[in-house]
């Protein structure tokens, strides 16, 4: 029963946050809500039990990419005398797309209400002991591949970060 | 989840709430106390016997003062900023294991808010948002002196976050848990983590005085350069409020300190003297708080006794000399934990 008022109210959060890194004039503001957003749906993680996930999403989307983001912002200095001016047929572009975009999302949303869910769901998966078996045995190679994957990442913002490369 | 269950949490959390105040209260007087020792002078002494209600006095100045908003700041962000650094300096508290759970009339009562199984990441996460506040604040400020102090102060704790993250992989290795109350209840007798870990527990400890914003790596409120950095135009209570919070991560990052690597509540040999449980978590506290304390004046000593940090030199130390040692404890620590196969592997 309360977890049923904490997802209501946690999706009305989360709705109303995302809604207001589009409308807020500041791109700081912006920013600050987009980080509110992130912890109402790491809330709906612990709500799934997936305790794990919830604190890595905070760790990295929250604590790591968003600090990022407002860095540059910060640095930018961003205000309505710098803003770039915005043509008029821009915008009626930006709206067709993301029109279209939202067609194909509701769309894919109505579609996955047919789909029957077929593997009972297990309520300790998201626990840490489970999901280190999960994947360092069902998903060792995709596991792999991904470190790998950083691993190229890394080596290469060392590389552009050098200034000159002999 | 009984009623008496959640009254006992509440009193728990707010017991762990006005103790750490109490705690970071009484360090800016034993910081002012450790300077003059050091400095050969005496110290804040007027305000009643020794001096120790200036704390006290310190508190009511603060409230007292005038309140300036700067006209050109952005005043909700200006008020944000203070508010968040505090409350995530508090927020800490909740997984650290305060001592053994007491056992009353046979009710078990923890004396740990959560011992979530995710007690390290938790910890993590409350310290990577710590970097908004100081951010926020520096850039409400619209001032290019606090804008520079919260970029050095932001750019400084992510640098060292990742030292700081590798140094307690190894640590996680070697305990095999991220669960705080058991890596406490692994530490009984003489087992405590320093002995397993020296190298991590050097580079954690290096990292935490990043991590705090404290000398010698206080380049982000740096007085010469800086002006006071992020907290220039700050005031009042809210100047309060950033200062408070520093010694509140004192404290905080001194008992994850001794909770990690230097047993926690644990104390050797105790076990031999005293036989009821109930009496060894009492005293248990108390151990955790020596240790907290002594970790709190090393804070202080190494503050009056080092000189400041030139910036590049504290990026260089964090990410060409910390990082990669923490790295190396990783492998030596995986290879110390696989010796046997890999002996094996190679005599075989």
């Amino acid at each position: 029963m309360i977890t049923s008022y904490l997802f209501y109210f946690l999706s009305f959060l989360a709705i109303m946050c995302a809604l207001m890194v589009v409308f807020s004039r500041n791109p700081v503001h912006s920013v600050l809500y987009l980080v509110l957003t992130f912890f109402t749906i790491a809330g709906h993680y612990v709500l799934l039990n997936a305790q794990f996930l919830a604190a890595v999403h905070i760790i990295v989307y929250a604590g790591a990419i968003m600090v990022l983001f407002l860095f540059v912002i910060m640095l930018l200095n961003l205000n309505k005398e710098t803003e770039p001016n915005k043509s008029n047929w821009l915008k009626a572009i930006a709206a067709i797309v993301s029109g279209l975009l939202l067609v194909v999302l509701v769309g894919s949303l109505k579609g996955a209400e047919s789909v029957v869910v077929t593997n009972a769901f297990n309520p300790n998966i998201g626990l840490i002991e489970n999901l280190g078996i999960t994947l360092f045995s069902d998903f060792l190679l995709p596991f792999e591949i991904t470190s790998i994957l950083l691993l190229v990442a890394m080596v290469g913002a060392v590389m552009l970060g050098k200034r000159s490369v002999k | 989840m009984t009623f008496s269950f959640l009254i006992y949490k509440l009193i728990l959390v707010l017991t762990v709430f006005l103790v750490t105040l109490f705690v970071a209260m009484y360090s800016t007087y034993a910081e002012r106390k450790v300077a003059a020792f050091l400095q050969d002078r005496i110290g804040p002494n007027r305000a009643g016997p020794f001096g120790i209600l200036q704390p006290l006095a310190d508190g009511i100045k603060m409230f007292m003062k005038e309140e300036v908003i700067p006209g050109a700041s952005n005043k909700s962000l200006f008020i944000l900023g203070p508010s968040l650094v505090l409350l995530t300096a508090c927020m800490t508290g909740a997984v650290i294991p305060w001592g053994a759970p007491l056992i009353i009339n046979g009710t078990v009562y923890p004396l740990q808010i959560a011992d979530v199984n995710i007690g390290i990441l938790y910890l993590f996460g409350v310290i990577s948002i710590g970097v908004y506040g100081i951010m926020i604040g520096g850039w409400a400020s619209n001032n290019k002196y606090s804008l520079l102090g919260a970029i050095r102060a932001s750019s400084q704790m992510i640098s060292y976050e990742v030292a700081m993250g590798l140094s307690i992989i190894a640590l996680v290795m070697t305990t095999g848990t991220l669960s705080l109350g058991q890596i406490v209840e692994q530490q009984q007798g003489w087992h405590w983590n320093i002995l397993v870990q020296p190298l991590g527990f050097f580079i954690f400890f290096i990292c935490a005085f990043a991590e705090t914003n404290r000398a010698p790596f206080d380049l982000p409120e740096c007085e010469t350069e800086l002006v006071g950095g992020y907290h220039t135009e700050y005031s009042s209570m809210k100047l309060g409020f950033f200062l408070f919070a520093e010694y509140i991560n004192m404290f905080i990052s001194s008992a994850v300190i001794a909770t990690f690597y230097f047993g926690g509540y644990n104390m050797p040999l105790i076990g031999r003297f005293i036989q009821n449980p109930n009496h060894l978590a009492i005293l248990g506290v108390l151990f955790l708080f020596v240790k907290i304390l002594f970790f709190i004046f090393v804070f202080m000593w190494v503050r009056w006794t080092l000189p400041r940090f030139r910036y590049d030199q504290l990026m260089n130390l964090g990410w060409k000399i910390l990082i990669p040692l923490s790295i190396i404890n990783i492998l030596i620590t995986g290879a110390l934990m696989m010796r046997k196969e890999i002996i094996q592997l190679f005599f075989n």
